[in-house]
């Protein structure tokens, strides 16, 4: 997925001159055709975050597209303010290409694990949050992503993720995709949780119970309409995201529901990092698992609520 | 270190102060000292050395002016009320309701405000982009950044100095109101930047430091950008903050005054009067 974003940049910049790429000192090689070819629009920077974003304002008062590429945690937490301001305030189109969303960097320890970065993105006016599921679905939204107004964080899984997105099923910003018809119950899911889920309904289907799956690719703007919709009609709602339970997916799902579900309310189940730094390393797979966030924990989580409310399959 | 010798205003300096001071009885308050420090430089600026224009502030091939003190507001409403980006009685609505000056300058409501400063350490960062956004481009714009000696604290300020300097990037001016006295106290005992000018100039920046309320120096000084070809610019001045107000001059407390009274607001008036 991280490969493929990158060479879209560079092939969006072929066609459009306002295109720029500003990067942060990270990943020998990255780009070099793009170095080599358009040296006036490939930036690497040093380990300046806090200038980077300035610099990306700068340009893009002055009409370019800028994508800014480093790891999630810097982009994130060490120039909040410059978003915040810089970007978000004056409403720029800069996208902010964040690698190793939620718990990638695993081996690497709670320094580089963002898990609260979509609760901080989520929180700022004008920023636009998108979580694709694997590198094709990436390419679809890249086509599309400097047309969007304002800055936008883009939420990368690794490299090399199973490819679990559907072409058929296309891709609309901020519109999410029903991978799966609802039965009496949803799973809600973004970024690579999005196969853990898929995988989870599959499962569940074998039991005779019938999980949706609608994949929440956009975060911000939340696609509220479609929560409302479907939530009418299931007794379950099961949000999964490789993010703290606080202020993402979960949490938004839980304000649609709470503001505008209250007369048929289903229950909502938030799988998610509980409110504490990760104290393990491993891979992405084992804190997957270690925090209940694999398919078999979202199976679970599903057939212990239909077997506790006596509920009878489909 | 650069002496300062004490400038007399003269009338038009006088004025921009006026200007300000009605700003500040609208809105009953504001960064008085931190604007009296800039009257000068921001005068030079918009009388002599930007190419901007009131009746089309929106020009691409225009010089950009980045207040990156954003708290130094009032000066520059000043000179954009005088050069009608605006009109003067906006002034009187400073921090009103639904006024568009604020007590730290918005670019979406005012004309003439390139960027949204308040928040301190941006402005020079903003300005890279900018001045490398016009280099790509093939146009003759050029950058000015304004900060205060208190704001290069900032981290960040000195990440986009190194960014500067790497870009060589001679149509960026940085310009530093050093007065010396930051919010607390004097910047020798908050955080003392000396060597200043070395500063700078290790960072890759030819710097040139004069009386930042000496307009004949200051015009001279900004006619003659860049310094040096393929650098950037930095220009050291050297202010008294609350410059013109005996009261405020070197005085912390007026780093920031609220809840300011009609009697206090004529005093400031009856004080400019006698400098004239």
């Amino acid at each position: 997925m991280r490969k493929t974003c990158l060479d879209m940049v560079y092939e969006l910049a072929k066609a459009d001159d306002r295109i720029v790429f500003i990067g942060s000192d990270l990943g020998a090689g990255t780009l070099s055709e793009m170095q080599k070819n358009m040296p006036e629009r490939f930036f690497m920077e040093g380990v300046s975050e806090a200038n980077i974003i300035g610099m990306a304002a700068g340009l893009a008062m002055d009409g370019f597209i800028p994508y800014v590429n480093t790891i999630s945690t810097f982009i994130t937490r060490r120039c909040y303010e410059q978003i915040a301001i810089d970007l978000c305030l004056h409403n720029l189109p800069v996208k902010l290409i964040a690698n190793g969303g939620g718990l990638v960097y695993a081996p690497l320890g709670p320094t580089h694990l963002a898990i609260e970065d979509i609760a901080i993105m989520r929180s700022l006016p004008n920023m636009n949050i998108v979580s694709p599921s694997d590198a094709e679905e990436m390419k679809r939204f890249m086509n599309q992503s400097k047309e969007i107004k304002g800055p936008v964080y883009i939420r990368l899984a690794k490299g090399g993720d199973e490819i679990v997105s559907d072409p058929k099923n296309g891709f609309k910003f901020g519109e999410s995709i029903l991978i799966k018809d609802v039965g009496e119950v949803l799973i809600v899911s973004s970024g690579i949780t999005t196969k853990e889920a898929i995988y989870a309904s599959e499962e569940l289907s074998k039991e005779g119970i019938k999980a949706g799956v609608l994949h929440m690719h956009t975060i911000k703007p939340f696609d509220y309409k479609s929560i409302i919709k479907y939530s009418q009609k299931v007794k379950l709602i099961v949000s999964v995201e490789e993010h703290i339970k606080n202020n993402g997916l979960g949490s938004a799902i839980g304000d649609v529901l709470n503001d505008n579900c209250y007369h048929k309310m289903p229950k909502l189940i938030k799988l998610g990092i509980p409110d504490q730094f990760p104290d393990k390393y491993g891979t992405q797979e084992d804190l997957l698992k270690y925090y209940s966030l694999d398919s078999k924990s979202i199976y679970e989580s599903v057939l212990g609520f239909i077997k506790s409310k006596g509920l009878k399959a489909a | 270190m650069h002496k300062s010798k004490n400038i007399k205003l003269d009338n038009r300096s006088i004025y921009l102060r006026h200007l300000a001071i009605k700003g500040l009885a609208g809105g009953k308050r504001g960064h008085l000292g931190s604007a009296f420090s800039l009257i000068e430089i921001l005068r030079v600026l918009y009388d002599k050395i930007l190419d901007i224009d009131s009746n089309d502030p929106d020009n691409i091939n225009r010089d950009r002016c980045i207040l990156s003190k954003g708290h130094g507001c009032l000066a520059l409403y000043s000179l954009l009320a005088d050069k009608k980006f605006f009109p003067e009685s906006e002034l009187d609505k400073f921090c009103h309701f639904d006024g568009i000056l604020g007590g730290h300058p918005e670019a979406s409501k005012i004309p003439g405000v390139e960027a949204s400063t308040g928040a301190l350490g941006h402005g020079l960062s903003i300005g890279v982009g900018l001045a490398i956004s016009a280099k790509i481009q093939r146009r003759n714009s050029r950058v000015f950044v304004i900060m205060g000696d208190g704001e290069i604290n900032e981290g960040s300020i000195w990440e986009a100095a190194l960014s500067a300097g790497k870009h060589k990037l001679d149509n960026l001016t940085a310009i530093i109101d050093y007065n010396k006295l930051q919010s607390y106290d004097k910047t020798s005992i908050v955080q003392d930047l000396e060597p200043l000018s070395d500063k700078w100039k290790s960072f890759g920046f030819e710097v040139e430091e004069v009386n930042g309320h000496d307009v004949t120096e200051l015009e001279n000084l900004f006619s003659n950008l860049p310094l040096k070809k393929s650098s950037p610019s930095a220009i050291i001045l050297h202010t008294v903050k609350g410059k013109g107000i005996k009261e405020a001059e070197g005085n912390p407390k007026w780093h920031h005054k609220s809840k300011i009274t009609e009697s206090e607001i004529n005093k400031l008036y009856s004080e400019l009067e006698l400098n004239l």
